[in-house]
C-alpha cells in the first residue's frame, strides 16, 4: 500500500480552463459530424416542400418519381404507419402534408435514391395540383380579431397570457413606444442532418444532430409505428444548434424511408433547405407604456406582446411564458398589464432561439428604459439602478429572487469600465472601412447599456431533470471513470464540464465520457441554459452515490473506519493517504445511475400570470460603444462590455466563449440578422442575404464576471449560455440612437432608419 | 474525366463529372470529410481548403481542374502526430464551440500566415510598400471570408494571432 502524506486537488476539475475531450477531433477534421456519416450501400433523401405559404393539396401524382432509374421509395402521408401529427409541445404538425399546406417549405413527399440527386430529381417529377390560397400573415389580427380566417380549426390564438398586479396605472411621466423585432434564424453553420439505420427487431437506429434525443424518440416512435425502444437514437456530431434542433426535421423522414426502403438512408439539408427546414425566432410586435414619477421610479408598466408563431405551434407556449413572466424586465414594478400572445399564421414556423420570449421583451423594456431616462432627465443607467431588483424582490409574477442579484453593482461595474479611444481618423477604422465610407465627416460615437433577465432551466411546472450513469473501474491498472448520459453536446462544452464534475468528485483524471444515446436514460434538452445546472447536478449526484460505494468498498477490504476521499487517495480521518482508488477497486466495478431535478416551479396563473414559475433568474448587462456613418446609416461596433453573473464559474475559458458567442448573435439580431418574409415567402434563404456576423463585425470585448453563488443550484452556479443574447442587442441599439438622435423602433436596424431615407 | 489528383501528399487518380466541385469529390469519393459543406456557395468558408498552399473555396472549383495541382485539407495539416501550430493554437484558446466552421478557419489561416509572410498587404494595411504587421485588424480583415456562427471570433483572433507571432 502506498503511504503519501499528501493529496492535491485534481488537475483539470471544477473551475479549471480544462481542454475539451473532442478538441483534437474537431482541428484535425475527424469529429464526425450528422453530415459525414456514411454506410455502405446507404440511401439518400430529399423532401418535396410546399412552394405555398397556404394551399389546399388538390392531388399528387407520384408516378414521374417513381419511374426514375435509382429511385427507391417516394413516400407521402398516406405511408406513415402511426400518427400522423408530431410536435414538441403539443402534436399539431403532419410528417407530410395532408390535403393541405401551411407554411412555405411545408414538406409533402420524401424520396429515397441511390443519389442526392437522383432523390432531388425524383422530387421535381412529383406533380401536385395546388389551390393556392392567400396566407394569413398578420399576427396581430390572429392574435386580436376574432373574424379573421384560422390557420387551425382550434383557433389562431395559441397561447395568450396575461400580467395582472396592482390597480395604479396613473404616473406623472408616462413614456410609450411600439416596437418590432424581426425574424432571426439560429443559423448554425452544419445543417440538418442524419442517418436512419433500419434494426433486424423491426425497430430503426437513427445517428442525428439535435437538441434532445428522448423527446426526438417521443415524437419518432408513435408516427412510426412503434414502441420507443424501437426507436434508437445516438447523437451524432452536432455543428451548432441554438434552438433550432429542438422540433424535428429529417427526422422521422429519415426512419420512414429506412424502414420502408430496408436500407440506411442519409438525409442532409443544403443551406437553402435549412431555412426552410427549422423553425426561427419568433417576430415580435410590442407596445409598452411606462408611468413613473418625475424622479424616474416605476409605477406601472402596461404592455402587449404578439408573438408570431407561423403555421405551427412548436415551442411557442414556453416562449409566450418567458416573455409574460419576463417582460417588464429586471424592474420592481408595483402595477403591471400585460398581455403576450403566441399565434397561428402561415408565416415560417418559429420556436425556440437562444433566449427565446426573453430577447424580444428585453428589447422592448430596455429601450423603454431609455425613453423613460430621457423624460426624467437621467443617465440610462442611474435610471435602471433606480428600479433594478436585488434579492428579495418580486418579479411581474409574484416570485421572490431567492438568490443574488447584483444589478446595481453589475450596472456600475460596466458603467466604470474603461472606454476605448475617440473616433478615429483613419479610414481603415470608420464603419464600412475604406471602399464604403465618407471621409469622417459624418461618423458619431454613441454609447448605450442594456440588462437582461432569464430564467435557467424549465420553467410553469414542467418535471425537468437529467439522469447520469457514472462507472468507475481500473483500467490498465489505472482507476478510470465513464460518465453516461443522453445530454446533447452542441458545442457549449458539456462534455469537457461532465468530465470536469467527475474529476472533482471522484479525484480521478482518467474520465471518458460515452456518446450520448437513449440507452441511458432523458438528460433534458440543451436549451434553456440548463444543461450545466440539470446534467451537471446528474453527474455530480451520480459520482457522488459512487464515492459512498468506494468508501463502503474500502472499508470493508482495508478494515478501516472513516475513510474519506482526497485528490484522488482513500484516506483516514487524519488525513494519511491508505491506499489509492485502483487498489480499493482491484476487480470491482463501481456503476451508478442517478436522476436530478432542480426544485419545482409551478404554473402562471392564467388570468393574472402569477406565481413561482422558474427555478434560477441570470443576469448580464451590456454597454456597447459604436460609430455611426450618420450620412450613410452604417454602424460599426467599436466595443461591447458585459458583466454576467454566473455563480460559479466552471470553465473560465469556456464561459468565456459562451458570453462571447452570446453576444455575438445579439449584435446580428441588433444590426443585421432577419428573415425576410413577405406574403408568407422567405426572400432571402442564403447566406448571401441573410447576413450573420462575421469576425470584421464583432469587435474586441471587455467581460467582468461575477461568482455570486445561487444556493439551491450545484456549485452554486447559473446557467449563462442565454442571458448575454439579451443585453447586447438593446445595448447597440441604444448606442446608435445616442448618435443618431433616432427613435428606432425596429430590429435589425437598417441603413435606412438611421438615414431616414 | 480521368483527374491526377494529389490530396494531403496523397495520389487519388479519380473519374469525376466534370461538374463535381472538389468539395463533393473530397467528402463524397475520398473519405475525407474534414472540409464541411456549410452553404455550398463559397459564402460561408467551412469548406476552405489549401490548393498550392493558397486558401480555396472548395465548394466554388471544379475538380477537373485540379489536376496535378498539390492540395491540402485540414486533415493534412498536422505533421504526423504534431499539430500544425495554428491546431494547437485553437485548441489552447478555445477558439471554437460546435467546431462546424474550424476545419475552414484553419485551412483559411494557414493560408493567410502565408500571404501575410509573403508580404501581401490587405486593405487594412496602412503602409502597403512595408512589412506588414500582424496586429488585430489585419487578422480579422484577413479573416473575414470564414463565419463562426458559435461567435468564437474574439479567440480566433487570439489563437491566430499567437499562431502567427
Amino acid at each position: 500500500m502506498t503511504d503519501i502524506q499528501v493529496t492535491s486537488p485534481v488537475r483539470d476539475g471544477v473551475g479549471a480552463s480544462a481542454p475539451r475531450p473532442d478538441g483534437t477531433l474537431k482541428v484535425t477534421g475527424e469529429f464526425a459530424y450528422a453530415s459525414d456519416l456514411w454506410m455502405d450501400g446507404m440511401l439518400h433523401g430529399a423532401t418535396l416542400r410546399s412552394p405555398h405559404p397556404r394551399a389546399r393539396i388538390l392531388s399528387v401524382d407520384l408516378t414521374g418519381a417513381l419511374k426514375l432509374p435509382g429511385v427507391e421509395a417516394v413516400l407521402t402521408h398516406e405511408d406513415v404507419p402511426g400518427a400522423k401529427l408530431y410536435g414538441v409541445d403539443h402534436a399539431d404538425q403532419p410528417v407530410l402534408a395532408i390535403d393541405q399546406v401551411r407554411y412555405q417549405g411545408e414538406p409533402i413527399a420524401v424520396v429515397a435514391a441511390d443519389h442526392p440527386e437522383t432523390a432531388r430529381r425524383a422530387c421535381a417529377l412529383i406533380r401536385v395540383v395546388y389551390e393556392v390560397l392567400e396566407p394569413l400573415t398578420d399576427p396581430r389580427r390572429a392574435a386580436l380579431d376574432p373574424s379573421y380566417e384560422k390557420v387551425h380549426a382550434g383557433g389562431n390564438v395559441v397561447r395568450h397570457q396575461p400580467i395582472r398586479v396592482g390597480s395604479v396605472f396613473e404616473a406623472d411621466v408616462v413614456v410609450t413606444g411600439e416596437y418590432e423585432v424581426g425574424m432571426q434564424d439560429q443559423a448554425f453553420l452544419g445543417p440538418e442532418s442524419g442517418l436512419a439505420v433500419p434494426a433486424e427487431d423491426g425497430g430503426v437506429d437513427l445517428y442525428v444532430a439535435t437538441q434532445w434525443l428522448h423527446v426526438d424518440q417521443d415524437q419518432i416512435a408513435p408516427c412510426l409505428g412503434l414502441p420507443p425502444e424501437k426507436v434508437r437514437l445516438t447523437l451524432a456530431g452536432v455543428g451548432g444548434a441554438f434552438g433550432a434542433r429542438e422540433d424535428l426535421s429529417m427526422q422521422i423522414h429519415a426512419c420512414l424511408l429506412a424502414l420502408h426502403t430496408g436500407k440506411p438512408v442519409r438525409i442532409v439539408y443544403g443551406r437553402e433547405e435549412s431555412f426552410f427546414g427549422h423553425v426561427h425566432r419568433h417576430p415580435a410586435l410590442m407596445r409598452y407604456e411606462h408611468g413613473a414619477t418625475r424622479d424616474g421610479r416605476l409605477v406601472y408598466v402596461k404592455g402587449e406582446i404578439i408573438l408570431d408563431g407561423g403555421a405551427y405551434a412548436s415551442s411557442t407556449p414556453a416562449v409566450v411564458g418567458n416573455a409574460a413572466s419576463l417582460g417588464v424586465g429586471p424592474y420592481s414594478v408595483p402595477n403591471i398589464s400585460l398581455d403576450a400572445y403566441g399565434v397561428y399564421t402561415n408565416n415560417p414556423p418559429c420556436g425556440a432561439m437562444r433566449g427565446f420570449g426573453a430577447v424580444q421583451a428585453c428589447f422592448g423594456y430596455e429601450s423603454q428604459l431609455d425613453r423613460l431616462a430621457e423624460a426624467c432627465g437621467l443617465d440610462p443607467v442611474e435610471v435602471r439602478i433606480r428600479n433594478a431588483i436585488s434579492e428579495g424582490s418580486r418579479i411581474a409574477t409574484g416570485q421572490i429572487v431567492d438568490m443574488p442579484a447584483p444589478l446595481t453593482s453589475m450596472l456600475e461595474q460596466v458603467r466604470d469600465l474603461p472606454l476605448p479611444e475617440g473616433v478615429s481618423t483613419d479610414l481603415r477604422d470608420l464603419p464600412g472601412g475604406v471602399a464604403n465610407s465618407t471621409h469622417g465627416e459624418g461618423i458619431v460615437r454613441g454609447v448605450g447599456y442594456g440588462i437582461g433577465i432569464k430564467n435557467i432551466c424549465y420553467s410553469e411546472g414542467f418535471d425537468d431533470f437529467s439522469t447520469a450513469r457514472v462507472r468507475l473501474e481500473v483500467i490498465g491498472e489505472e482507476a478510470a471513470v465513464l460518465v453516461h448520459t443522453a445530454a446533447a453536446e452542441v458545442g457549449q462544452g458539456l462534455v469537457t464540464l461532465k468530465a470536469q464534475i467527475a474529476r472533482t468528485e471522484l479525484g480521478v483524471p482518467n474520465v471518458t465520457i460515452a456518446p450520448a444515446d437513449t440507452q441511458v436514460g432523458s438528460a433534458g434538452s440543451s436549451s434553456a441554459s440548463r444543461q450545466s445546472y440539470v446534467t451537471g447536478g446528474a453527474v455530480k449526484t451520480a459520482c457522488e452515490a459512487v464515492r459512498e460505494r468506494l468508501l463502503e468498498l474500502a472499508a470493508k477490504k482495508l478494515s478501516h473506519d472513516g475513510l474519506a476521499l482526497s485528490g484522488g487517495k482513500i484516506v483516514s480521518v487524519s488525513g494519511i493517504v491508505v491506499a489509492s482508488v485502483a487498489e480499493v477497486l482491484g476487480d470491482d466495478v463501481i456503476e451508478e445511475t442517478r436522476e436530478y431535478r432542480h426544485r419545482a416551479t409551478a404554473p402562471m396563473d392564467q388570468l393574472t400570470g402569477q406565481g413561482d414559475a422558474h427555478t434560477q433568474f441570470a443576469f448580464c448587462v451590456h454597454r456597447a460603444v459604436v460609430d455611426v456613418d450618420v450620412e450613410l446609416g452604417l454602424v460599426k461596433v467599436v466595443e461591447l462590455a458585459a458583466v454576467q453573473d454566473v455563480g460559479k464559474i466552471l470553465n473560465p475559458i469556456a464561459l468565456e466563449g459562451q458570453i462571447h458567442g452570446g453576444t455575438a448573435q445579439g449584435l446580428g439580431l441588433a444590426l443585421m440578422e432577419e428573415i425576410q418574409v413577405a406574403g408568407g415567402l422567405i426572400r432571402n434563404p442564403s447566406f448571401t442575404d441573410y447576413l450573420i456576423p462575421t469576425i470584421l463585425d464583432m469587435p474586441p470585448m471587455r467581460l467582468e464576471i461575477l461568482e455570486n453563488p445561487d444556493p439551491h443550484a450545484p456549485y452554486g452556479l447559473r446557467g449563462a449560455g442565454e442571458p448575454p443574447t439579451l443585453s447586447s442587442t438593446p445595448a447597440i441599439v441604444a448606442a446608435v440612437r445616442a448618435a443618431t438622435g433616432k427613435s428606432l423602433m425596429r430590429i435589425p436596424v437598417r441603413p435606412e432608419h438611421i438615414t431616414g431615407t | 474525366m480521368d483527374v491526377q489528383l494529389s490530396v494531403n501528399q496523397d495520389q487519388h487518380p479519380i473519374t469525376v463529372d466534370t461538374r463535381e466541385t472538389l468539395l463533393d469529390t473530397l467528402r463524397e469519393q475520398l473519405d475525407l470529410t474534414g472540409a464541411k459543406k456549410g452553404c455550398d456557395h463559397g459564402q460561408c468558408g467551412a469548406c476552405t481548403v489549401l490548393v498550392d498552399g493558397r486558401r480555396v473555396k472548395s465548394c466554388l472549383a471544379l475538380t477537373v481542374t485540379m489536376d496535378d495541382r498539390e492540395i491540402t485539407t485540414v486533415e493534412g495539416l498536422a505533421d504526423g502526430d504534431t499539430p500544425h501550430p495554428l491546431q494547437a493554437g485553437f485548441i489552447e484558446h478555445d477558439a471554437f464551440q460546435c467546431g462546424y466552421c474550424t476545419p475552414g478557419q484553419l485551412c483559411s489561416s494557414v493560408g493567410m500566415l502565408a500571404e501575410f509572410a509573403a508580404g501581401w498587404p490587405s486593405v487594412v494595411t496602412p503602409d502597403v510598400s512595408a512589412a506588414p504587421h500582424l496586429d488585430e485588424g489585419e487578422i480579422r480583415e484577413r479573416m473575414s471570408g470564414n463565419l463562426c456562427r458559435c461567435g468564437a471570433y474574439v479567440n480566433i483572433v487570439a489563437a491566430i494571432g499567437q499562431a502567427g507571432r
